[in-house]
């Protein structure tokens, strides 16, 4: 378990939100993550985010599906089981690149979806802890990370500056765990020692 | 950095009436937290008749064989082929209008692209269904997958049209199904988190995997979202390309034209707008969606039916060009004695009329923004595509080389009639649930092009678009 003390600050416009982004990792806060109900196009240059590999491994997996499908079918019909289909070549390329283009973009787009979903940690009954409900539908939500050096009620008052129309401190769990929704799983009763702030 | 980024303020809104990102949840998620209608009940139980005769069909076509059908010597495909390239066809506006207007940068595809790619995937199950039950002893339809067997082992040819034809539907049913999904995740998490009741929480919470919203996986999934874009795009025109090939590499005369890829897809994205077209104008008013399936949606469609109609037009004037300067005597006999003349000519002219001359009426900015019309033409289009095929294959089929094996009129039995109606039951069952328990417009990409493209931010652009180039300049400059 990964429970750590948070501060919650909502924006309601992201045009005030980018501002406050920079503001806050300029005075040294660390930002845990902002949630918002859309792609905020910048947002993850302005947290210092680098730019995902997600496509180089979609390429991988590519020609991973590319090798299989030329592989497999170059042995079926020169090595396994040779058939004569109108005494064509056994090894005729020009009619194997449907079959290997299909390949390619199923293994890619599979793959993908895949290390998409384990990289984000997302799967079904894979709970996270919602900092605010309406992260999903209309506000931006900022989330910074308490360290042992945070003053609770100056960062508080830093994010109202900073134009946060919602402000709170939560103690969650950083990572996922195994739940559903319409039950609200106790993590840490009475564990609060474990709080590292 | 400015957020708002400059767009033309002559273009249309894509959001009409002012709303914010609030609104915009409330009105798409609306449908999925209120009661069903009476009429959606109504469409639903038809559906689901239509579905359970289409259940009893396929249940006689299994029990007593293929014989149910009115296929013979020399119509081994009729009905069910003819079905099956026109659902694979409608199957492809979805990818369509999500990969490659994604690629191409088209705002409007946000307001239709959700409710075209489930389209897609239910078309591809329906277009699945016909080769599989074709087969006759449907129990050995697995035969067609290359997996080590005790028969050898035996493997398929991987040289033949049909075998390429098996990897490029299933490929596609996969990766379309993938993409609808990857971006249904942050609009079903929407769901979750306002969600009031029990039962909806767990439900859309297990749907959405746990969606957060966090900055980096809004980062993954704007990269997942473009390359699945980029390999949906040429995967869209290999599918339909290698359902041509299916007729192309034959030998049969009207169908080995090397024209057949170019023209099958044109018609397929034809076939498929049209059948969003039907689908978008009763879905935006039964479910008051009016403000985010605008009229300029509609006329964008209608400008794609009729490139597309035309490029399908082109096709059949070459076709028929081609089979007289070709002087190859079965091509011209097929094309210009049994195909536009002969038992089957009605088809031919019904198929002219449908798909090249009556859309060239969309020239007209009135009937391109014409709702009623808009939604007629989209029928006619879509029983033009369906003779399309039931030309290609039919007249081709029916006169064989040896007078003595020529078929007799070919007409369907109620099975394959019922067949056919029963993958309406199945597309219109699904569609009739994705309605109810998904959102219908993508949510998050409807709030994403808002302040760009919605009605009240536009109006707001009319001040730059009245100032002088300096004042703009000094403008957006003024705060570096």
């Amino acid at each position: 378990m990964d429970i750590r003390k948070f501060v919650v600050g909502s924006f309601d416009d992201e045009a005030v939100l980018f501002p406050a982004v920079k503001k806050v990792r300029k005075a040294g806060y660390k930002i845990h993550d902002v949630y918002t109900p859309f792609p905020v196009h910048g947002l993850d240059g302005a947290l210092g985010l680098r730019d995902t590999s997600l496509h180089t491994a979609g390429f991988i997996y590519g020609l991973t599906g590319l090798t299989t499908a030329l592989g497999f079918i170059s042995w079926i019909l020169t090595r396994d089981w040779i058939q004569n289909y109108g005494g064509k070549p056994h090894f005729s390329l020009p009619a194997w690149i449907p079959i290997m283009f299909e390949l390619t973009v199923l293994f890619s787009a599979v793959g993908m979806v895949l290390t998409f979903c384990y990289l984000c940690q997302m799967a079904p009954f894979v709970k996270k802890h919602i900092f605010h409900p309406r992260a999903t539908d209309d506000l931006f939500v900022m989330v910074i990370e308490c360290t042992s050096k945070t003053n609770v009620k100056e960062t508080e008052d830093f994010l109202a500056a900073a134009g946060a129309k919602e402000i709170n401190v939560q103690i969650a769990e950083a990572g996922w765990w195994l739940g559903r929704y319409d039950q609200d799983s106790k993590l840490f009763d009475n564990k609060s020692e474990t709080v590292t702030a | 950095m400015s957020l708002i980024k400059y767009e033309s303020f002559v273009r249309e809104p894509l959001v009409d009436r002012d709303k914010n990102y609030n609104q915009v949840t409330e009105d798409i998620v609306y449908t999925i937290e209120a009661k069903p209608t009476r009429l959606w009940y109504i469409g639903f139980y038809i559906s689901v008749a239509l579905l359970l005769f289409g259940v009893y069909s396929l249940y006689r076509d299994v029990a007593y064989g293929i014989g149910q059908w009115n296929l013979g010597k020399t119509l081994g495909w009729g009905w069910d082929i003819t079905n099956f390239v026109w659902w694979v066809g409608i199957g492809h506006a979805g990818t369509l209008i999500s990969a490659i207007l994604l690629l191409f940068r088209q705002g409007w595809r946000t307001g239709v692209n959700r409710a075209a790619e489930a389209m897609t995937i239910f078309a591809v199950i329906c277009a699945g269904q016909f080769p599989i039950w074709h087969m006759g002893r449907v129990w050995m339809a697995m035969f067609v997958m290359p997996y080590p067997n005790t028969r050898g082992p035996l493997w398929p040819n991987f040289n033949s049209p049909l075998l390429w034809d098996v990897f490029a539907i299933s490929t596609y049913f996969t990766v379309s199904l993938l993409f609808w999904y990857s971006g249904l995740l942050p609009d079903l998490a929407t769901v979750r988190d306002r969600a009031k009741t029990k039962f909806r929480k767990l439900m859309y919470g297990i749907a959405s995997f746990g969606w957060s919203g966090s900055t980096k996986h809004w980062q993954r999934h704007e990269s997942l979202s473009l390359v699945l874009a980029g390999l949906s795009t040429p995967l869209v025109l290999s599918v339909h390309t290698i359902v041509s090939f299916d007729f192309a590499t034959s030998v049969v005369p009207g169908w080995h034209t090397t024209i057949f890829p170019p023209y099958f897809v044109a018609g397929a994205v034809f076939s498929g707008f049209a059948m969003v077209q039907t689908l978008m104008i009763i879905t935006r008013r039964v479910m008051n969606l009016q403000d985010y399936i605008t009229l300029g949606h509609i006329e964008a469609m209608n400008k794609v039916i009729v490139l597309t109609g035309s490029i399908v037009g082109c096709a059949y004037l070459t076709e028929l060009f081609i089979a007289w300067y070709g002087a190859n005597t079965y091509e011209y006999d097929i094309f210009f004695k049994y195909r536009i003349a002969g038992a089957y000519g009605w088809s031919y002219w019904l198929m002219m009329t449908c798909n090249v001359i009556s859309p060239q009426l969309f020239w007209f900015k009135k009937l391109r923004r014409n709702i009623g019309f808009t939604f007629f033409m989209s029928i006619v289009v879509n029983v033009g595509m369906w003779f399309e095929r039931f030309v290609i294959i039919v007249s081709s089929l029916y006169r064989d080389y040896l007078p003595s094996s020529w078929s007799l009129y070919y007409r369907p039995t109620i099975f394959e009639v019922g067949f056919y109606l029963g993958t309406f039951g199945l597309f219109f069952t699904c569609y009739f649930l994705f309605s109810k328990y998904f959102p219908v417009i993508a949510i998050a990409e409807i709030k994403s092009i808002l302040k760009t493209s919605g009605e009240s931010y536009k109006e707001k652009m009319a001040d730059l678009e009245n100032m002088s180039v300096e004042e703009f300049y000094a403008k957006t400059h003024d705060h570096h």
